[in-house]
């Protein structure tokens, strides 16, 4: 034992491993190839350590968990004893006790994490008695499903939900045999303030959180002889869809793709990199010109749609901010509903658009009513990765043996800048490519800004643009864009352009894609390179120098912020109620002509300070003795943030309601009306 | 809070519990502590409150209603105006608890699930051991105890608290 103290090894299994700062057993068993099975452990996360499922046996200490447990030099750890294989097969039974067992027809099936460890570990039989209280499924968003009848109290959701997004969707609640993971309230996703990225269906190691599929809809209409079924590929997929199928992370399978699609009855199939440069040249026009004028920096991207609703709930100050130009999947929708037609000579209403996405958010996106027309959406189904996946494995593809096919013209191929929006930092390099020339009429040599790479949260870079110099920042995960942005708003940073994606490594990591166990970071790398790659091999490498593009402006949309660019490739963005309505009564009024007053204290007009004009309103009422006339609540958020604080009088909302006007206020809304 | 109005019983309560936020400095770390004196002021914890703490916290709500719901004492429905507490000890379950509190419930007409009266006057509950074992079966209402009960002294009980003319003469 001394012997290995000194040689800071620890011997697993019988292997004398070398420590070298791992940072717990589990890390240390990895490094000899020993895969441990583990629920709760994700690399990106905190540990937790409650699963119980990583238990290993270290010498003179007993079993231990593997992922909470540091190496100490010296330590002598089994994996696989008799005490350590019990353990594991006892707590994957209490698991299974209190879990669905309709393997067969779930949506997780052979992807799994729980069936996975119960076909490891043999387990054959349930010891312990069964649930009998089932739960309604909640439906409520586009994006994901969530069956607490499965869910196993990993409580990975909680961490990915508080750590990765900032906002802390769900928590365990009540205790004992009663515990749970849920919402507040016991809400449902649509009633909270979830922003639909599907990070935490992505790490629940269950079918109780899984993306909500539109596959049997995708089917339907490929089968419909009468449709004429348009697909487009976004970046990321890409370099993941092949996972599934053999294929090591990061292989880039674009003609595969492709070739599936064609083989499932797609019509045509185009690639959402082409709409990402248009996206790029639309929103780096934009840039360009606020540039020059001064104003509305920083500039937000906006292709992320969790990003997009998470700031019209909470920075209405920024939605100014934001770039006008709609993402990718939404310009291809566009294009697809307004030139394909043409150009193909297709009915609006024959067309089905379908996107294949790394995300679940998209879903979302795709359905905000500025996208629909009438009835008739821009998108009109969208199929995550994992959705994708299954349509290829139901048509009897064998994927890894597929020859590459191209995509459809004239619309194909997007540049390599439109390739980089799958990864975290891949828009600001592809804006930086095409302002770069437009601000100084020079042509880049240099095109890759490594500066704007890497995976770490928060990446910052000054780029000269012949002697003015350009600050970017990018960020990934709103959990830290919540507080570069809180440095931004204190004035402790400045920046001309800001990225921001929701999800870890951008939309590689994205809440629609293939799963990562169990080294989602490894995955992601991999996938960030596999992108890098085919930047490289792209024959065009700036969204502005792609043929296909300057073929889409000349035969219809002119030039970059043109008229027809604004309708169709633009939108706008307005303040959004955060918690649904909840109104706090606090005077209630008798009189049957009584005024409703609500003072919003969302937290925009909490933050405002709005609660010192409750205090200020209240004592207005109680010195003209008007409390039975006038009746008074609080309310959480009336959609006009930017403006407040906000009040409500019966229908009406008063915005910029301050301490110094709010007798005045008083006078002319509320006493006004009461004399009527 | 006899002739108080409900409603500027309201009123007031929620202006303490601003106060009780700002006496415990805004602190996260606190809640339980504000939940309890939250609780007391509004004898439950309402959801728009609990709503409005996390706001005023800058924490989630998910989290709060977390830890309101770990806490037996801490109770997330409106609680009825005088509480009922039906021993269910050993010695009183042995003597008829479970016919005790069948009585309760039907005398206030409660339906399956139901914990409170819907005119708030009354809420029941089960408790273990109120220490009155050599009265099995027993019961509490708000701090007297109330033992040997069977159905037509049940009923007498609860008329007279129906009636306000409570605690008058216990046991
Ligand atoms: S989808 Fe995203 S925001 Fe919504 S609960 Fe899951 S992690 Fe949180
Ligand atoms: S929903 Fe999934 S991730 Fe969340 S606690 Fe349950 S099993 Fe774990
Ligand atoms: S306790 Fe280690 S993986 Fe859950
Ligand atoms: S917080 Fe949104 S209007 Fe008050």
């Amino acid at each position: 034992m001394s012997n290995g103290v000194e040689k800071k090894v620890v011997v697993i299994d019988g292997q004398e491993v070398a420590l070298n700062g791992e940072k717990n057993i589990l890390e240390v068993a990895k490094k000899a190839n020993i895969d441990i099975p583990t629920f709760c452990y994700h690399s990106d996360l905190s540990v937790y350590g409650a699963c119980r499922m990583c238990l290993v046996e270290v010498e003179g200490r007993g079993l231990m968990p593997s992922c909470s447990t540091p190496p100490e030099p010296g330590m002598i750890i089994r994996t696989n004893t008799a005490r350590v294989l019990e353990a594991r097969r006892t707590i994957l039974e209490l698991y299974l006790a209190n879990h669905e067992r309709d393997c067969t027809v779930c949506e997780r099936n052979l992807n799994c994490r729980l069936q996975e460890m119960s076909a490891r570990m043999g387990i054959k039989e349930v010891r312990f008695g069964e649930r009998k209280e089932k739960v309604p499924k909640d439906t409520s968003t586009f994006s994901l499903v969530r069956d607490p009848n499965r869910c196993i109290l990993c409580g990975d959701c909680v961490r990915a939900c508080r750590e990765i997004e900032g906002i802390g969707i769900y928590d365990f609640t009540l205790r004992g045999s009663k515990a749970q993971v849920e919402p507040a309230f016991g809400k449902k996703l649509s009633e909270v303030e979830c922003v639909y990225c599907g990070q935490c269906a992505i790490r629940c190691p269950t079918a109780a959180l899984v993306v909500k599929s539109e596959v049997d809809k995708a089917w339907e209409a490929v089968l419909d002889k009468e449709k004429f079924v348009v697909a487009q590929i976004a970046p990321a997929v890409r370099v993941a869809i092949g996972e599934a199928f053999g294929l090591p992370p990061g292989e880039i399978t674009t003609g595969k793709i492709v070739a599936a699609l064609k083989k499932i009855g797609f019509d045509r199939v185009y690639d959402t990199s082409f709409s990402a440069d248009l996206t790029v040249l639309e929103e780096a026009e934009e840039f360009f010109k606020r540039l020059q004028k001064g104003e509305r920096l920083p500039q937000f991207t906006s292709c992320c749609p969790s990003w997009v609703v998470y700031a019209e709930r909470n920075y209405p100050f920024y939605l100014e901010h934001l770039s006008s130009a709609r993402s990718p999947q939404q310009m291809f929708g566009s294009v697809i509903k307004n030139f394909v037609t043409r150009l193909e000579n297709v009915p609006k209403e024959k067309i089905v658009s379908v996107s294949i996405m790394p995300c679940v958010a998209k879903k979302f996106e795709a359905r905000r009513p500025e996208y629909v027309h009438g009835e008739i959406p821009d998108v009109d189904i969208v199929l995550s990765a994992q959705e994708t996946i299954r349509m290829i494995k139901s048509a009897n593809i064998d994927f890894k043996e597929l020859d590459p096919v191209p995509f459809d013209i004239p619309l194909s191929a997007g540049s390599g800048a439109g390739v980089l929006f799958g990864v975290t930092g891949g828009v600001t390099e592809a804006v930086l490519r095409y302002a770069y020339e437009r601000l100084t009429g020079k042509e880049l040599k240099e095109v890759e800004f490594k500066g704007v790479r890497g995976l770490e949260s928060v990446r910052e870079a000054e780029v000269d643009f012949d002697g003015r110099t350009v600050k970017v920042a990018i960020v990934h995960g709103l959990a830290r864009a919540q507080q570069l942005i809180r440095e931004v708003r204190e004035g402790k940073r400045y920046y001309d352009f800001i990225e921001v994606m929701s999800c870890p490594g951008g939309c590689i990591g994205g809440g629609g894609m293939p799963l990562g166990y169990p080294d989602y970071l490894a995955v992601l790398r991999k996938r960030a390179e596999g992108l890098y790659n085919a930047d490289r091999l792209s024959p065009v490498r700036k969204a502005q120098d792609n043929p296909a593009i300057k073929f889409l402006y000349e035969q219809w949309l002119k030039h970059p912020g043109s008229e027809t660019a604004e309708e169709h490739l633009h939108t706008r963005y307005r303040s959004r109620r955060r918690i649904s309505d909840e109104v706090i009564r606090i005077q209630e009024a008798k009189s049957a002509q009584k005024v409703d007053v609500a003072v919003c204290v969302g937290t925009s007009c909490y933050l405002k300070g709005s609660y010192n004009l409750l205090q200020g309103l209240l004592k207005l009422i109680k010195e003209h003795k008007l409390e039975d006339k006038v009746s008074v609540g609080a309310t959480f958020c009336l959609e006009r943030c930017s403006q407040g604080p906000n009040i409500r009088v019966n229908d009406e909302v008063i915005s910029g309601v301050n301490e110094e006007n709010l007798e005045r206020v008083f006078n002319e809304e509320i006493l006004s009306k009461v004399k009527e | 809070m006899e002739g108080v109005s409900q409603e500027v019983a309201l009123g007031r309560s929620f202006e303490k519990v601003n106060a009780i936020l700002k006496k415990h400095a805004y602190n996260p770390s606190n809640l339980v502590g504000i939940l309890q004196e939250v609780q007391e002021e509004y004898r439950y914890l309402p959801e728009e409150i609990l709503t409005y703490i996390a706001t005023a916290l800058g924490v989630s709500p998910a989290y709060v209603y977390g830890v309101a719901t770990f806490y037996a004492q801490f109770s997330l429905k409106p609680k009825g105006k005088n509480i009922i507490r039906v021993c269910d000890g050993t010695a009183c379950h042995v003597k008829g608890s479970s016919a005790v509190l069948k009585y309760v419930r039907e005398y206030l007409g409660l339906r399956e699930g139901e914990e409170t009266t819907p005119d708030l006057l009354f809420t029941v509950e089960t408790v273990a051991c109120i220490g009155a074992c050599a009265l099995a079966p027993a019961m509490m209402v708000n701090d007297d105890v109330y033992g040997l009960l069977d159905e037509e002294k049940v009923k007498e009980i609860l008329e007279r608290y129906e009636e306000g003319r409570e605690g008058a003469d216990g046991v």
